[in-house]
């Protein structure tokens, strides 16, 4: 099966069902921290439009990762940013695209390396299924059937619009 | 022999071993720097580990002594949650008889993932990158008088996080340029990532003769040589390699090459001064300049474990 980006949703319409979901159930003060590069987007979206105070931190998840010897290390790695205390803060991970769950698990890793949360929740724009790990979001855009043959992930255009795109997965 | 180039890359072209500046392509140095970026804010956490290379143990073999730089080497390591083992190689085994390529297969045997490897006699790494299994990963602490890419890396680093723009720079390094492997790597960095004019400056005797080859220009006057520079780059006078009188003395190579704030003071107004360590002060640099607001001496200490870290990163997920 393959999917052609025409068919897939529209990122917009995706991220409003996001926001509506969490801007009633999270923390006044929860922090948002995104994993890069489409989740950090989604974390400065989220903190520009949903009520209350929320700090925003970014996870570059490369140096908590388990497939180093077969993937290599990933040649534009971002500093991880958590600028605010960890230690007793309620924390919301934000991440475009929910799979395997080891990207979540080294997220949350890299995370307890800057203190201990009060609590760590997950955000997801689309959940395509597919787990590896026993992780799940609470709160997820829109589930989506995905093949494994294909890479999904979030872009931003100029203009700060969000769109999914699909390419083949890219074996190094 | 194998060439340098393709010993140090593998099919993709990708850094399997580092073993020298020269030849490395651009890409492979800024990626070097930018990954070392991200290692700078794992230094400054509470916790400052990652768990990237757990299960993996690294080697440190130093067939000549080195506190400083086998020790960052350690800390880059451990901080990347790798097991480290350090032999003082130069006090052991190779005493007894046994060749390098002996002890090697004997750590091989022992399940090594990465050499890191100084040496007195220049290309003793390569020697051993030729030899190791497929998997294993090779790193040049220093070998002899020809270089010591780690250093020039964080070198460059340090210069980076000052400077920003290499294409714009005009770098000095100054001092027992014959002697210095730092200076050759330094060197091959900075004209590969564009610096357009790098000066050597020292008495000719501690020149290389063909210096000029590697694209630098020469001054035998420091007043001369400092003049406009962005960066100095102290070399340290290197008396344990000295054989031969080479100099007169250490007082008159200070009044002649020593860095005193008079002498900065010919540089531009905001030139930063290196030094690889460690330092003799008062023979090649002023306690008023080491310890002076010009200084980046230890940033250079700090950003070295990052580099570190990076290229150990870096190779670690290589594959032949």
């Amino acid at each position: 099966m393959t999917l052609d980006n025409v068919n897939l949703p529209d990122a917009e319409a995706l991220f409003n069902d996001l926001k509506a979901q969490m801007a009633p159930a999270i923390a006044f003060d929860a922090k948002l921290v995104g994993v890069y590069s489409g989740g950090a987007w989604l974390a400065d979206r989220l903190k520009a439009e949903l009520d209350g105070e929320h700090e925003v931190g970014y996870i570059d998840v490369s140096f908590y990762r388990d497939d180093l010897s077969t993937s290599g290390l990933k040649s534009n790695v971002r500093s991880t940013q958590i600028p605010f205390s960890v230690q007793g803060a309620h924390i919301v991970i934000v991440d475009d695209v929910l799979f395997t769950g080891r990207s979540i698990r080294a997220a949350v890793n890299t995370l307890f390396d800057y203190g201990r949360p009060a609590s760590v929740q997950l955000a997801v724009l689309v959940d395509r299924g597919g787990r590896e790990l026993p992780i799940a979001a609470d709160y997820v855009g829109a589930p989506l059937m995905v093949s494994r043959d294909l890479m999904l992930a979030l872009s931003k255009d100029d203009a700060g619009k969000f769109a999914l795109t699909t390419e083949p997965w890219i074996q190094r | 022999m194998l060439s340098k180039k393709n010993l140090q890359l593998n099919d993709n072209g990708d850094l399997h071993h580092l073993l020298a500046i020269e030849g490395l392509p651009k890409r492979i140095i800024e990626r070097i720097l930018d990954t070392a970026e991200s290692f700078v804010g794992i230094n400054e956490r509470e916790v400052k580990v990652v768990p990237l290379l757990r299960g993996k143990s690294i080697f440190n073999i130093f067939f000549e002594n080195s506190t400083r730089t086998r020790t960052t080497f350690e800390i880059a390591a451990k901080r990347l949650s790798a097991d480290v083992v350090s032999l003082d190689v130069a006090r052991s085994s190779t005493n007894k008889g046994e060749t390098i390529l002996d002890t090697i297969a004997n750590l091989t045997a022992m399940h090594a993932d990465m050499f890191v490897v100084r040496h007195a006699e220049s290309g003793a790494p390569y020697l051993i990158a030729q030899h190791a299994a497929p998997h294993v990963h090779v790193v040049n602490a220093g070998d002899g008088r020809h270089e010591h890419p780690t250093q020039g890396l964080l070198d460059v680093f340090t210069i980076r996080k000052y400077k920003k723009d290499f294409t714009r720079l005009t770098v000095a390094i100054v001092g027992d340029v014959l002697h210095s492997r730092v200076a050759r790597s330094q060197i091959h960095a900075l004209t590969t990532l564009g610096v357009p004019e790098v000066r050597v400056i020292g008495p000719r005797t501690l020149l290389p003769a063909d210096i000029e080859r590697l694209g630098v220009r020469v001054f035998t006057s420091l007043e001369e040589g400092l003049k406009g520079v962005d960066v100095v780059t102290m070399l340290r006078l290197q008396n344990e390699r000295m054989t031969g009188a080479l100099l007169p003395s250490a007082s008159e190579y200070f009044s002649r090459y020593g860095l005193t704030p008079q002498k900065l003071a010919l540089a531009k107004p905001d030139a930063i001064v290196l030094h690889p360590g460690p330092m003799n002060r008062g023979v090649e640099i002023d306690s008023a300049v080491a310890d002076g607001k010009q200084s980046v001496i230890l940033p250079q200490v700090t950003y070295g474990i990052a580099v570190r870290m990076a290229v150990m990163a870096i190779l670690s997920g290589s594959t032949r």
